[in-house]
């Protein structure tokens, strides 16, 4: 049973026309319709993947903790301008260290229109940590299985369909490096934006006390900030006291991003219907 | 229609709620993510075989072995700065003379065309000289330097030598992946100072802020391989030139990697207090580096903006130095007179006043202090050719202004503790937000300087070595 539409990622796609697509835009991110973020682990290629959509030369190395601040450029994908942000690699989102919190906090309050989980293919299991806790921040995200080739190299055979329907949202196996899977994967983050794929991300539930705990916090932010999309997970934060998410609900702060998020989704179909896209 | 609900009241109602469950909660979430991270693993991944893990392991129980570990990584940074040493000095003498005619050629051009003398000299003896001194100093090594290390960064060396120096770090009470930040201080320290936000811990975070000036950055390199090349390694024969010097810059780096240790020490004693913290360091896959990436990294982003950032100080420095040197000032001009009142004080460090004088000019940017001096001996000695090969700058120095050995090493200790340049303390004050963190990373690094060269320059005037 899956609620997820999983496109196979065939060779021939990388060679056929539709590669065209893509196009490259650097920096030149002025009018974006599109915010893409990039999280992952540290040392899993997220920065790789981003100067392959950007065709920028934002410097890689083979350690942990290389990207300590994000990065911002652009790409176009079927005429849509997407602005992508690499986030520095993190192992999760729930200690206080700096590169967690700016990861974190751009999810959350960036408020991006999907984020891509890049994780490394020959340590699935300890990438899925983070995976799972991007999942209760944001409904839209798509893992990219990076590091395919190295994985293979490895003796490791990685099935995307087992883990997008155990996870809920879509997985989709790619190379960074050699560009291998990266049109489906953008054909597929354009999808889970707009809805033509309906993510049901798989929710941890803890014990069944801490649960009640959850269902009895989250309609209540429900109420005290109408449209929030992600109560439960904030409901999780509240309880385990987190003081950054405290004082964004008490200054209005998760307010504000809520009504940004809906006027920005009114004026990318209102720009969609102009061009005749929609 | 208004909400009921207000925020408070739902921090509130967390607060109470989090009060009524039982104290394991947030172990429970975790330990039921993790379970559940495994799970989907196990169904999603099969192994087929174990091929290329057994070869990266290999490798690994060489390099990050206790025996054969360190020296390994000494034997590539000695390969590096050996191929840099030998590599770089032809081209810089090249450089040198190429643009030093250009220099010569223009200004008699400018003077055949009646320019005053005033412009000719501040442009081309001045600005122009600058520049030069600057590129022909610092591109060869860069240009080598750079490649051969991003190189080591693209494998995934970096993080063994983070596991190799792991232990001496938690001796010294600072944080293992330090030695992360500290590699990228070989680049850059400002560089190596942002890289420190990878180190959670606030107060082992400061300890690598404020020591990572420890670690010669590309800026400083060229002068001590200069300094190595002309003088330490001059005195042995040609054969051996290109390995003393190297050796004599290791050596230095060496120092340098001593102090910080420990300065990372006295500090965890001091003001910094408290227990190294434990933190898990993934040992990445050894990747093949790619080729065209690293020679468009080390050359674009960091050979060529390290030269910009040194050629937009050398040119103010360049015109600052042939202004002091042009106005009159009692029997000498405003740049001898200056080196003259910081005499006093540079001899008892072993140096003299002019290096003082240019090591001041010279805080915008510490890549330029070898240029910055020549041109300030050449102007306060009214010297018209600026000397290209290593034979002439030994000349110039031991046979004008009477440099000995303890002068070279001394300039060479002096350039591997004092203060960080401009770029590096802006950017303290910026990821620290505070002027006392920034003034002490500056009191600390000259105070170190001033402390070694003094007792160094005592020391050899004790046992009559000078």
């Amino acid at each position: 049973m899956t609620n997820t539409k999983i496109k196979l990622p065939t060779e021939a796609c990388e060679t056929c026309t539709a590669y065209a697509q893509l196009e490259q835009m650097g920096i030149k991110v002025g009018d974006f319709d599109r915010v893409v973020a990039l999280a992952g682990n540290p040392n899993t290629g997220k920065s790789t993947l981003f100067n392959t959509l950007t065709g920028l030369k934002q410097h890689t190395g083979n350690w942990p903790g290389k990207t300590v601040t994000r990065a911002e450029g652009g790409y176009q994908f079927n005429g849509v301008k997407y602005k992508i942000v690499d986030l520095p690699g993190t192992y999760s989102l729930l200690s206080a260290s700096q590169d967690e919190e700016v990861a974190r906090d751009f999810i959350l309050f960036g408020q991006p229109d999907c984020t891509i989980v890049v994780t490394d293919a020959t340590a699935l299991e300890r990438n899925l940590n983070l995976v799972i806790q991007v999942m209760e921040i944001t409904d839209r995200a798509v893992v990219a299985i990076n590091l395919m080739d190295e994985a293979r190299r490895k003796g490791l055979e990685v099935d995307a369909r087992s883990l997008s329907r155990d996870l809920g949202i879509p997985a989709i196996p790619i190379s960074a490096r050699s560009g291998e899977g990266v049109q489906t994967l953008l054909s597929t983050v354009a999808e889970v934006i707009e809805g033509t794929i309906a993510t049901k991300p798989l929710r941890v539930e803890g014990t069944l006390e801490f649960q009640k705990a959850v269902n009895e916090l989250a309609p209540m932010i429900e109420m005290a900030v109408p449209g929030i999309p992600n109560a439960r997970w904030l409901a999780i934060r509240l309880l385990d006291g987190d003081a950054r998410v405290q004082k964004a609900l008490s200054s209005g702060e998760l307010a504000g991003i809520v009504g940004r998020q809906q006027n920005a989704d009114v004026q990318f179909s209102r720009r969609m219907s102009v061009e005749g896209r929609q | 229609m208004t909400t009921p609900i207000q925020p408070n009241d739902v921090i509130a109602k967390a607060e109470a709620l989090r009060n009524d469950l039982s104290s394991g909660f947030r172990d429970e979430i975790v330990k039921s993510l993790y379970n559940e991270a495994e799970k989907i693993a196990r169904r999603a991944v099969k192994a087929t075989g174990e091929k290329k893990y057994d070869f990266d392991q290999k490798i690994d129980r060489l390099v990050t072995s206790p025996f054969t570990g360190l020296p390994i990584m000494l034997i590539l940074l000695g390969t590096i700065i050996w191929l840099t040493v030998q590599g770089a000095n032809v081209p810089s003498q090249l450089i040198a003379k190429g643009l030093f005619a250009i220099g010569n050629w223009a200004s008699a051009l400018f003077t055949s065309w009646n320019v005053p003398w005033w412009i000719t000299g501040f442009i081309w003896d001045g600005v122009y000289r600058g520049l030069a001194w600057v590129i022909a100093v610092m591109l060869p090594p860069m240009a080598i330097f750079f490649p051969a290390f991003t190189i080591l960064e693209d494998l995934g060396y970096l993080p063994r030598v983070a596991f190799n120096l792991d232990w001496l770090f938690k001796k010294a009470g600072a944080h293992g992946k330090q030695s992360l930040t500290m590699a990228m201080g070989f680049g850059c320290n400002a560089a190596g100072v942002i890289a420190t936000r990878v180190i959670d811990s606030p107060r082992e975070r400061l300890i690598a802020i404020l020591t990572n000036n420890f670690v010669p950055c590309n800026g400083r390199f060229p002068t001590l391989i200069m300094l190595a090349t002309v003088f330490v390694a001059a005195s042995f024969s040609p054969a051996l030139t290109s390995f003393i010097a190297a050796g004599t810059v290791v050596g230095v780096v060496l120092i340098g990697i001593g102090f910080t240790f420990f300065m990372s020490w006295l500090l965890s004693k001091t003001v910094l207090k408290g227990e190294a913290s434990a933190f898990t360091l993934e040992l990445p896959p050894y990747r093949r580096p790619n080729i065209m990436r690293i020679l468009y990294t080390s050359i674009i982003d960091r050979t060529i903006f390290v030269l910009w950032r040194a050629m937009q100080t050398a040119a103010p420095a360049g015109a600052v130095i042939w202004v002091l040197a042009n106005i009159p000032f009692g029997s000498t001009n405003l740049a001898g007179a200056i080196a003259g009142w910081l005499n006093p004080v540079g001899v008892l460090l072993g140096l003299d006043g002019v290096i003082l004088l240019a090591y001041i000019i010279a805080i915008p940017a510490n890549e330029i202090v070898v240029p910055t001096m020549m041109m300030m001996y050449m102007g306060v000695g009214m010297m018209v050719d600026a000397p290209s090969s290593s034979e002439a700058i030994r000349s110039l120095l031991v046979g004008v202004h009477g440099w000995t050995l303890l002068t070279a090493i001394n300039l060479m200790l002096f350039s591997l503790l004092h203060n960080p340049c401009a770029t590096t303390i802006m950017t303290i004050y910026k990821e620290t937000k505070s002027y006392k963190w920034a003034a002490l990373s500056v009191v600390i690094t000259l105070g170190t300087a001033f402390l070694v060269t003094f007792l160094t320059a005592s020391l050899a005037r004790l046992i009559g070595w000078v």
